[in-house]
Parts: C-alpha cells; structure tokens; sequence
C-alpha cells in the first residue's frame, strides 16, 4: 500500500503548484484552474488521512468541498464573463479599479 | 354759618387738606391726557372745577382753623426711610400755610377763568389752537406744585413743590418754544425758559446745601423738629444758622428774583399774560417770601442773617424800581415791578416783620395780579383791533380782516409788537372796564390810602423804620420810583392821543376776562381793610404759627411820608407824560429826552444781564469750549477712545486672532487634517488594485499562522 506521506507529498506540491498559478498568471481562467488544484490538493489531503485513520469524516469533507467548489466556479465563471463584458478582456491587472 | 357749626362740632376739614394737592393733579393728568378730546370748553371746565376745588379745600381749612388755630399735620404717606433719616410727606395744616393756601388757589382760580378767554384769543394768535388743553394742564399742575410747597411739613416736601413749580415756570415760559414774543419762528422763548431754570439752579444749590447742613447738625428737615432744635445747634455752633439762613437766602434769591439771581424774571415775561400774572407775580416767586416766614425761629436766632436779608431785600426794591422807569414793553415794566415788590416783601421778613412780609404777598397778590391780567387785556384788545380772528368778522382796521386772519408784515415795517406801550395811548376811552380797574391796581401799588397796597407797604416802612433805618430808606425811595413808573405806564398806555390804529381801534375784552378784572379789583380796593393798624384780623390770625407779634402803632408821620412820595411821584409822572413835556410835543419818549443815558442804562437793567454775560456767561462759554475740544475731542476722544481704547482693543485682537486663533487653534485643526491626510497617502499604497496582490497578502498572512499555530504546538 502506498504510504500515506506519498499522497501528502502529492497534495502539497499540487497545492504549491496550484498557488503559484494563482500568483503569477495573469489569465482569469488559468487563475481559476489554480484555485481548483488547491482545492483539490486539499481533497486528496483529505481522503489520504481518512484511509490512514479509517475515518469517514475525511471523505465526507471531501464532498463537501467539491459541492462547495462547484458553487464557487459557477459564481467565479459568471464574474468572469461580467468583467470580460466591462473589460473585453479576461486578464486581472484589468480589474485594478480599487487600487488606492 | 352752617360750615362753621359744622367745624365747630369736631368734625375738622383737615383731613381734606391733600385733595388741594390731588385734584389739581388730576385735572393736570386728564388735560394733558385726553384734553384734545374734550374740546376748549371741556378743558375749561376740567380746569377751572379742579382749581377751584383747591380753592374751597383752602377755605374748609380756613373755617377748621378758626376753630382749631393750632392746626394739625395730616400725613399723606411714607416717603424716604434710609437710617436715622425719616421723612413723611405730611401736610402741614396753619395759618401760615392756608394763608398761602388761599391766595395761590383764590388768585389762581380767577387766573384760570381769565385765562379761558384768554387763551382762547393768544392761542390763535399763536397759530396752533391745540395747544389750549396743554396749557390748562401745566396750569393746573403748577396750583398742585404750589400745593405741595405751602403745605409740606419738611423742608424737603417744600423743596419737592419748590421744584415743581419751577418745572411748571419753565414749561410755560417756553409755552410758544418755537417762536419770539412776537410769534417769529425763534429760540428766543426757549432760551427764556431756560435762563429761568439754569437761574434758579443757582439758588435751589443753596437751598440744597442748607438742607444738607440741617440734616447734618439738627438731624431732620421737619420744620417742628428743626425748630425745637434751633436753641441748642445756635449756643453749639452758632456759625451753621448762620451759614443755613444765608444758603436759604440763596434759594430765596433765585426763586423770588432778588438781587443777585433776579435776571430770569423779566425774560419769563415770555410765558402768555395769565403766567405772567399767577406765576411769576402773585405766587410761585412769593415762595421765597413764605420760606423765610416758615423759617423765622431760625432766622430770629441770627440777627445778622436777617439784616443780610433785609438789605437784599431793600436793595432789590430800589434797583428794580428804577429799572422798571426806563421799559416800553407793558409786561416788562411788571416784571421790574414784581421784583421790586418782592423786595419789599423780603425785606418785611428779613427785618423780623413777617406779618406786614405776608400782608403785603397777599395784597400784592390782588392788584398784581390784576396789573398782568389788565396788561393781557390790553394786548388782547390790540391784537384784536390789529386783526381781528375769522370768526369775530372783524371791524378792525381795513386791509387785513376777513378770511385770512393771518396779518402779512410789509418788510420796511417794525412787526407789530402788542406789548409795546409806545404804539399804545387813549385806550381809556376804548376799553373802559381795562382801563380804570388798571388804574385802582396802579393806585393800590403806588401806595395810595385806602387801597389795599397802602396798608401792606405802610405796615413795612413802619417796622423799617423802627427796625433797619437803612433798609427804610431805600424803601422808601422805591416806593416813590414804584408810584412814577406805575403811572408812568398809566399814562403812556391809557391816557393821550393813540399813537397807533390799533390803539385807536382797541376793543374790550370779553366779560369772562373783564369780570375777573372787577373781582380783582374789588380785593385790591378792600384787602387792605385785612390788616389796618387799629384792626388787624389777619395779624392775629398769623399770630397762632408766628407766635410774636406786636402790632407797631400807627405813625401818622410814615404814613404821611409814603402817601406824599407816592403823590408827589404820580404829579411828576403827569407833568412829563400829560403836561409840559407831554409825548405829543416830542418824537420819543419825554422821559428819554430828559435822562438820556441814564435812561438807556436803566433801560438795559443796569446790564446787569451783560456783566453775567461777560463774567459767567462767556467763562462759561470758554471753560465749555475747552472741555469740548481740548478734553472730550483732543484728549477723551482722539487719545483716550482712539488711541487706548479702540488702538488698545485693536492690538489685543490682534494678538487674538494672529498668533492664538490663526496660530494655535487653525494649527491644531489644520494639523488634524494633515496628519490624517498624510497617514491616508501612506497606506493608500497598499491597496495596489491588484488581486495578485493581494492573494499575495492573503498567503503570508496564511503561511505566517501556520508557523506561528506550529511554534505554539511545538
């Protein structure tokens, strides 16, 4: 059986890699694919403890948070298409009007 | 007599005393409040019910005193309570006191019936009929005032009177304010007024004075107190009596027009003729007279003080006489005539002879009185003939009657001036009834047997004669100038050829105004028979409030004496007047011919009036002027207010507003904003706008709890 720190390696590079995205890219939709490596880095974290403790809570959360993120991108996607109508564009240094 | 009995059986009428007071006042407040509502007749009516009332109050009091010659003190109220100082106005009710009390409302009362018509005519003349309730008003006032000042029983009640009827003196002297006595638009009137009242000032600062002194050394001002006081204060320090009585002289100069303060009385002549006549002859300057009455145990008790009195009275006599000689206007001659006789009158009460002092105020009351409303008549008549009023047709002299009673002056004539005896002359035939009860009043003040003057003046040569062989002398001399300047006038106004067309066409004064003259002369022909020297009534009457009187004998030789100088001054009157130097053979006055200068000096009064103008008037003037441009302008207004004041106040704003408000307060609000707006440029640059950013900020705000929640479960 594969060890449980292999699974938690897995989660925390996909998170890493998922953050990342999210900081340096520019395009919305990327920035979107690298919430939902997080989101599913911490899935996998998730599902991995459940399995090591045989605790179903784990697995429990993990459909919590895939209904959750299926919200979120409903949400996220409609602003997306919002800002492109405003902005003709999709990349977020268009949407600085808060900047101070 | 039913009031008699009715006195007689205790119920006295002393206790009416204070509606003599009331009752003028009232009628005072309703003519002066709504009389231009009531019309003249109402205004008459108001009037003359209240004076007369006043008048039969005086006589109620007068048949309780026959009764009850001790008299009583009626208190009215409460006045002035500070410390030890106590005074009531109380009223107090004696011969003395109703004797004044008879005369002001008896005379009054006739001058207020006289002066119905009267006025009537001078307020048209005047042109603002209006003003006839005004006049009712301060009529009706003044008796008030006059009732106060007789019957107070302190000298600060008299002093209250004192000063009331000196406002009322100076309110209708200035009566026509806007204009001269010849009705041009003037100050003249005004200034007239005024000179009366700064005048008396003078004297009431006298007066005032000696009541601080009483108040000080006898610890009251009521007279009762005052006087049980006079033995002890005049063996303690005889000085204060001394310097009381001659600070009262002060007051009685002033008041009563002696030398040196009488200069105000022939300027009041600017009052209408029934003023004249009730004011400034028969009562109000014969205050000064009843003062020094009402203060004789104090005036007894200084023997030197009375003859400083008697001189000035005596001198007053003499100096005012001779400058009646030289007057032309008919009121003025009175006014010099008036001072004159009250100098005879103060120095009657300054030789101790009070009796014969308040006989004479009485009977000169009389035929005063009636001289004034005589001379009024006369200047009615002749302004009526000059031009007649609207309403009377008029059968006047041609080219001015008929509607426009208005009289138009052509600029090269002198303005028609109805007090002015030269334009006068003949009016005997004209007006008859003027004319002889003028005479009777001219014979009563000359002094001749029977007449009322006779008697009075007789009883004060005869205790001169006995008492201050000087003051006689001057006396006697102006009782001889006094008989000259009468007939002087007799013969100027009534007699001869008319010298003018409204002497030639004068007409007689309405009954109302001629029957007062007949009353008058009627007392004047019988007041004398008050007090002869075989029957003295009224010396026995004073007796109860002057307690020693004795009565001098009859002395054929002064008698003898007044009665010839006053003959043999009505002779020498006729002869320049009717005879040898009749005015008709000469263009001017006779008399003016024959004296030349000294005509024109007496006729300036001495100049007098210029020696105050030169030695009060004009120091006064620079001592003003340097207090109006040196201190107030130079000194209070462009260095103390410009300069310490506004320059001082000005510096402080300043200071206020530059380094405290602009500095400290604006830095303190200012500053505020600043720092508020400099913190804001800081931190506005962390909100960059970029989600980057702050997802950024997010993840070391997440990787900084992870360490610390791993440091802290370590």
């Amino acid at each position: 059986m594969v060890p449980t720190s292999f699974y938690v390696f897995l989660a925390a590079l996909l998170f890493t890699i998922g953050a990342v995205t999210v900081l340096v890219r520019r395009n919305t939709l990327i920035i979107y694919m690298g919430i939902e490596l997080m989101l599913n880095a911490a899935n996998l974290a998730f599902v991995a403890f459940a399995r090591q403790f045989g605790d179903v809570a784990g697995q429990l959360f993990v459909f919590f948070v895939i209904t959750v993120a299926a919200a979120e991108v409903a949400v996220g996607l409609a602003l997306i298409v919002t800002i492109f109508h405003t902005k003709h564009s999709v990349d977020i240094d268009a949407i600085s009007d808060l900047k101070g | 007599m039913f009031l008699e009995t009715v006195a007689r059986e205790g119920a006295t009428f002393f206790h009416l005393a204070p509606l003599a007071v009331f009752v003028p006042l009232l009628g005072a407040l309703v003519n002066g409040l709504i009389g231009r509502r009531l019309g003249e007749r109402g205004v008459a009516l108001v009037a003359v019910t209240a004076s007369g009332f006043a008048f039969l109050v005086a006589v109620l009091q007068a048949l309780s005193l026959t009764v009850y010659p001790e008299g009583a003190v009626v208190p009215i109220a409460e006045w002035i309570t500070i410390g030890e100082l106590r005074i009531a106005w109380a009223q107090q009710i004696d011969t003395l006191s109703v004797t004044m009390m008879l005369v002001v409302s008896g005379v009054g009362t006739l001058i207020h019936i006289y002066a119905v018509s009267y006025m009537h005519y001078d307020v048209r003349y005047k042109g603002d009929p209006g003003r006839y309730a005004r006049f009712f008003a301060y009529f009706n006032l003044f008796i008030a005032m006059m009732m106060i000042l007789v019957t107070g029983d302190s000298y600060l009640t008299l002093f209250v009177g004192w000063e009331g009827v000196g406002l009322c003196s100076f309110l209708l002297i200035g009566f026509w304010y806007e204009m001269d006595i010849l009705g041009r638009p003037s100050t003249a009137n005004a200034r007239a007024a005024m000179k009366a009242f700064v005048v008396n000032r003078v004297g009431d600062a006298g007066f005032l004075l000696a009541m601080f002194l009483m108040f000080w050394f006898f610890g009251s001002l009521q007279f009762r107190e005052v006087f049980e006081k006079v033995p002890e204060v005049a063996q303690a320090q005889p000085w204060v009596l001394m310097a009381i009585t001659l600070l009262l002289l002060l007051g009685v100069t002033g008041k009563s027009a002696q030398i040196p303060l009488f200069v105000w009385l022939p300027d009041a002549m600017a009052g209408p003729t029934p003023v004249s006549a009730l004011i400034h002859a028969a009562t109000m300057v014969t205050a000064g007279v009843y003062l020094v009455t009402r203060s004789h145990e104090l005036y007894m008790a200084v023997p030197e003080a009375q003859a400083v009195v008697a001189v000035v009275g005596g001198l007053t006599a003499l100096v005012a006489a001779s400058m009646a000689v030289a007057q032309y206007d008919i009121k003025k001659v009175l006014a010099y005539s008036t001072i004159s006789q009250l100098g005879f009158m103060v120095a009657a009460v300054g030789m101790g002879a009070f009796v014969a002092g308040m006989f004479h105020l009485v009977t000169h009351a009389f035929f005063k009185a009636l001289l004034f409303l005589g001379s009024g008549s006369v200047i009615i008549a002749l302004e009526r003939a000059h031009h007649p009023l609207p309403e009377e047709g008029g059968h006047g002299h041609g080219h001015d009657q008929g509607d426009h009673g208005e009289h138009e002056d052509h600029g090269e004539h002198e303005p028609f001036n109805p007090q002015d005896m030269r334009i006068m002359g003949g009016l005997l035939r004209r007006i008859p009834v003027t004319g002889w009860t003028y005479i009777i009043a001219a014979l009563a003040l000359a002094g001749i047997p029977p007449l009322a003057g006779f008697w009075s003046k007789d009883e004060i040569l005869l205790e001169a004669k006995h008492l201050q062989p000087v003051v006689y002398g001057l006396l006697s001399a102006a009782a001889f100038l006094t008989a000259f300047y009468i007939f002087r006038q007799v013969f100027m106004v009534f007699f001869g050829q008319p010298r003018s067309e409204a002497a030639a066409h004068a007409v007689e004064s309405p009954r109302l105004m001629t029957g007062v003259l007949l009353v008058l002369a009627l007392l004047s022909l019988t007041g004398g028979f008050l007090n002869t020297p075989w029957f003295h009534p009224f010396g026995q009457w004073l007796e109860h409030t002057l307690k020693e009187v004795e009565a001098l004998p009859f002395d054929p030789l002064v008698a003898g004496i007044s009665t010839g100088v006053g003959l043999v001054a009505i002779g020498l009157a006729w002869l320049i007047y009717r005879g040898t130097f009749a005015w008709s053979r000469w263009e001017q006055d006779p008399l003016q011919f024959l004296l030349k200068g000294l005509f024109d000096f007496l006729q300036a009064s001495w100049h007098w009036d210029d020696l105050y103008q030169v030695v009060f008037v004009r120091g006064y003037r620079a001592l003003a002027g340097f207090l109006a441009f040196a201190v107030d302008w130079t000194f209070w207004h462009d260095w103390f207010h410009d300069v310490v004041v506004a320059g001082g106040f000005r510096r402080i704003s300043r200071f206020l507003s530059q380094p405290i408000d602009l500095g400290i307060i604006d830095g303190i609000a200012n500053g505020l904003g600043n720092s508020v707006q400099g913190l804001a440029l800081t931190l506005r640059r962390w909100q960059t706008g970029y989600v980057r950013n702050y997802a950024l900020a997010v993840m070391f705000g997440v990787v900084g709890m992870l360490v610390y929640v791993l440091w802290a479960l370590r």
